[in-house]
């Protein structure tokens, strides 16, 4: 800028502009036809041109079984200032009306304690509260399937929906379907999946996955927004108005989602005792993917369940309170059979769950309601974006679950974390996130699947650490001291602490020698 | 009464003056801690990284020095936390069990323990941002916790309220951490810098001219992060703060 800003002075001799950005070097209509520049009103009063449109960074790139490299990604979020202030912004925002919305309540805490042991308490007896789950659904009509895996589940759909000859289908958010590759294996079969839910629609458009559980387009700005709607939809690529692209994507959508065949919706809970399901949305379009069609799929992860209809209570309160910071979602939709005429199905996925809760130290994971909450506080997930985990799921519920589906390629992510704690204490269920965390560092390093780099290094740290005379030896210095001490060990073989901060100032002497030099102070000297 | 003095493995190497502060200030309220000559380090760099294999002679060599005391005195809140919460690589004897229990935080043992009324030698004007560590505030719980419904308290400030002159600022995100976390800061520098550049602008626009902190490996992480960018921000260990330094 500076220097095309010098460029312009020295080339029409007129005095620097104010604002550069009134005017470009090679700006034709601000010139006579002799070539001068025009200084009269209207040529030096044009408008301020918005500056270019910042390209929105992309997620992780997938290596086949080579962990996530979380740091490179991070580093294109942050490289793109516009997208990582809006990011941080937005999502700490939500966090404040949490906080809002946590004040004006004052039995929070009870709330968190009873619904982390309801939860406790259904996941101990797991098996009877299926059980008695799948009893009542289908004495309700409803047929009840049951999944191992995500393969077994896109199976199970793909069956019920040939069986009614289905070939569109539109579906509210899940993130289920996220874990069972759903639209991708629905593309291979040739069925049309159309997601309702905004964010996932723009998230299905773009052909990225949801980058989080809540708010699927939360990294994109508008513009981008615009951008894949232009490409997509055919709208106008330099409108990005919020309206303007709602009502696009609106009467583009209707007509797909009225001439649908089946609708598939997840559930936030799912009651043992009535058989029934609950959905919660802002949109309302879960209800649409639900009652346009005759026919309504829903896909339930096996840890959605809760006992009774009055333990329902406790988690509406801290849900959406937790998520967005309202009190509540627009909507929340009790299913309880087929309507009329129509078909219901619930297809009850494991797909790793089982084997979670068998883990001692992970498997309070699975008591997680998917609010968002601890995405939304994470100071490391706001300024990477959801993307850069490079998995299903991101965030520190992300750190402690995407391991157990992929133990190497998720090795890196337990340590994109401070372990500063804040998941843990806004978690409405009181999941122990950032210990769960600390605990996977553990569990990987014991297996060896922290990278060797990484451990031969703590090796050595360790070796000198626990002996004082080489411990002394390796500090004397500054230099050595910064070899020796781990946290800035690698300084000098990845130069990674200089990226962005200096060094610290080499000390005179340790403690240890002002100590022995002085005997502790006591002779006086400094 | 016998105190034992802690000084971490980074206070050590880089920051001499606050592990002499500490011993200073204590011996103002008559207590002449013990300095255990052959003290390294709690174990910690090598448990952040989830190797604790590694950490187990160095957590050994801590047990070995600090064994016998009835208080250990340390002048960090991550330290602490690591003592008390994490060290289980080796066997958890008596002996282990007791040295981890009678470990405290410099500021915890002169708030709860000695529960102080005063540092009359104290001054320190001018306008300062304190910077909550994360382990000494969600894990040793200095102070209440914006994400729970609980009521307002901090041990650090109720201490530097007792200072002469001494101002404090409120920073727009009170207790966000810094982006140190120990090994994140080497493995992951692009969001370590991040939240360090962040951090350091909040203390700048909430008006500091201070940072004071009761870690000083989160200062030093800040420190790199306000030079680097221009920021004349000075930092400041608590003990040295308490002890008397003016400046
Ligand atoms: S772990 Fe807790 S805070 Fe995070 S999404 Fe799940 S329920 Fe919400």
């Amino acid at each position: 800028m500076k220097e095309s800003h010098e460029q312009r002075r020295a080339k029409d001799g007129l005095p620097a502009l104010l604002h550069e950005a009134l005017g470009t070097p090679d700006d034709g209509g601000a010139k006579s036809g002799s070539g001068e520049r025009l200084t009269h009103g209207e040529a030096t009063s044009r408008p301020l041109q918005p500056p270019p449109p910042e390209r929105q960074p992309r997620g992780a790139k997938v290596h086949h079984r080579r962990p996530v490299d979380h740091n490179e990604a991070a580093q294109r979020f942050i490289d793109a200032p516009r997208h990582e202030k809006m990011h941080d912004e937005r999502l700490w925002d939500l966090r404040q009306k949490r906080d809002r919305q946590m004040h004006g309540i004052p039995e929070w805490e009870t709330l968190r304690e009873l619904a982390s042991s309801i939860k406790q308490h259904t996941l101990a007896h797991l098996g009877d509260h299926l059980e008695r789950f799948e009893a009542q659904a289908s004495a309700n009509g409803i047929h009840v399937h049951w999944a191992q895996d995500g393969a077994e589940h896109n199976r199970i759909v793909h069956g019920i929906l040939s069986d009614h000859g289905a070939r569109r289908l539109i579906k509210s958010k899940s993130m289920l379907t996220e874990e069972t590759g759903f639209r991708h294996y629905m593309q291979g079969v040739g069925i049309e999946v159309i997601e309702t839910d905004l964010g996932e629609r723009i998230q299905q458009l773009d052909d990225e996955a949801p980058s989080h559980i809540v708010v699927p387009a939360v990294h994109k700005l508008r513009s981008d927004v615009a951008e894949v709607f232009a490409r997509t939809l055919g709208t106008d690529p330099n409108n990005d108005d919020v309206h303007y692209l709602a009502e696009q994507q609106r009467e583009k959508t209707r007509p797909l989602i009225l001439g649908a065949d089946a609708g598939m919706t997840g559930a936030n809970f799912a009651v043992a005792e009535t058989g029934t399901f609950v959905v919660c949305t802002n949109e309302g379009n879960a209800d649409l993917s639900a009652n346009v069609p005759p026919l309504h799929i829903a896909s339930i992860g096996i840890e959605k369940l809760i006992p009774r209809i009055a333990d329902l209570g406790v988690f509406i309160r801290l849900l959406s309170r937790s998520a967005l910071g309202s009190p509540i979602t627009q909507y929340t939709s009790h299913f309880r059979g087929p309507r009329h005429g129509g078909e219901m199905h619930v297809v009850l996925v494991d797909n790793g769950r089982s084997a979670r809760l068998g883990e001692v130290d992970f498997w309070e994971s699975l008591k997680c309601i998917r609010c968002g909450a601890c995405m939304n506080t994470c100071p490391v997930y706001r300024r990477s974006g959801g993307l850069s985990y490079g998995a299903t799921y991101s965030g520190p519920i992300g750190l402690i679950l995407d391991p157990t589906f992929d133990r190497r390629r998720y090795s890196s992510l337990p340590f994109a974390s401070t372990l500063n704690g804040s998941c843990t204490n806004v978690c409405p269920v009181k999941i122990d996130i950032h210990k769960q965390i600390f605990a996977w560092r553990k569990a990987l390093a014991e297996t060896h699947d922290i990278g060797l780099g990484k451990q031969a290094l703590m090796k050595a740290a360790g070796a000198v650490l626990s002996h004082p005379k080489l411990y002394r030896a390796a500090i004397a210095t500054a230099d050595g001291a910064l070899k020796v001490l781990p946290d800035f060990a690698v300084t000098n073989r990845l130069n990674t602490w200089t990226q962005g901060r200096d060094m610290p100032e080499p000390p005179r002497e340790t403690f240890h020698q002002w100590y022995e030099r002085t005997h502790g102070g006591e002779e006086g000297a400094q | 009464m016998r105190v034992a003095l802690f000084v971490p493995c980074y206070i050590d190497a880089f920051e001499p003056e606050v592990g002499i502060a500490t011993l200073k200030l204590l011996r103002r309220f008559g207590i002449d801690p013990e300095y255990p000559f052959d003290q390294t380090c709690c174990g910690q760099p090598m448990v952040n990284a989830g190797c604790h294999n590694e950490a187990k002679a160095t957590e050994e060599l801590f047990v070995r020095n600090f064994a016998g005391f009835d208080y250990i005195v340390v002048p960090s809140g991550s330290c602490t936390h690591q003592i008390r919460c994490h060290m289980t690589a080796i066997d958890q004897t008596e002996e282990v069990r007791q040295v981890r229990e009678r470990t405290f935080e410099l500021v915890e043992f002169l708030h709860d323990v000695l529960k102080v009324d005063g540092f009359p030698w104290a001054e320190f004007p001018h306008k300062v941002s304190y910077h909550n560590n994360c382990n000494a505030l969600r894990g040793i719980f200095h102070g209440s916790m914006s994400e729970r419904r609980e009521p307002p308290y901090s041990k650090p400030l109720n201490l530097l309220r007792m200072v002469k002159g001494l101002e404090l600022v409120e920073k727009a995100r009170p207790d966000e951490c810094c982006g140190f976390g120990g090994t994140f800061s080497v493995f992951e520098p692009a969001v370590s810098v991040k939240m360090g550049q962040d951090k350091v602008r909040d203390h700048a626009s909430a008006g500091a001219e201070y940072v004071v902190s009761a870690d000083s490996s989160c200062m030093l992480h800040q420190q790199g992060c306000a030079d680097r960018l221009g920021l004349p921000l000075k930092f400041r260990h608590i003990a040295q703060v308490l002890n008397g330094d003016r400046a």
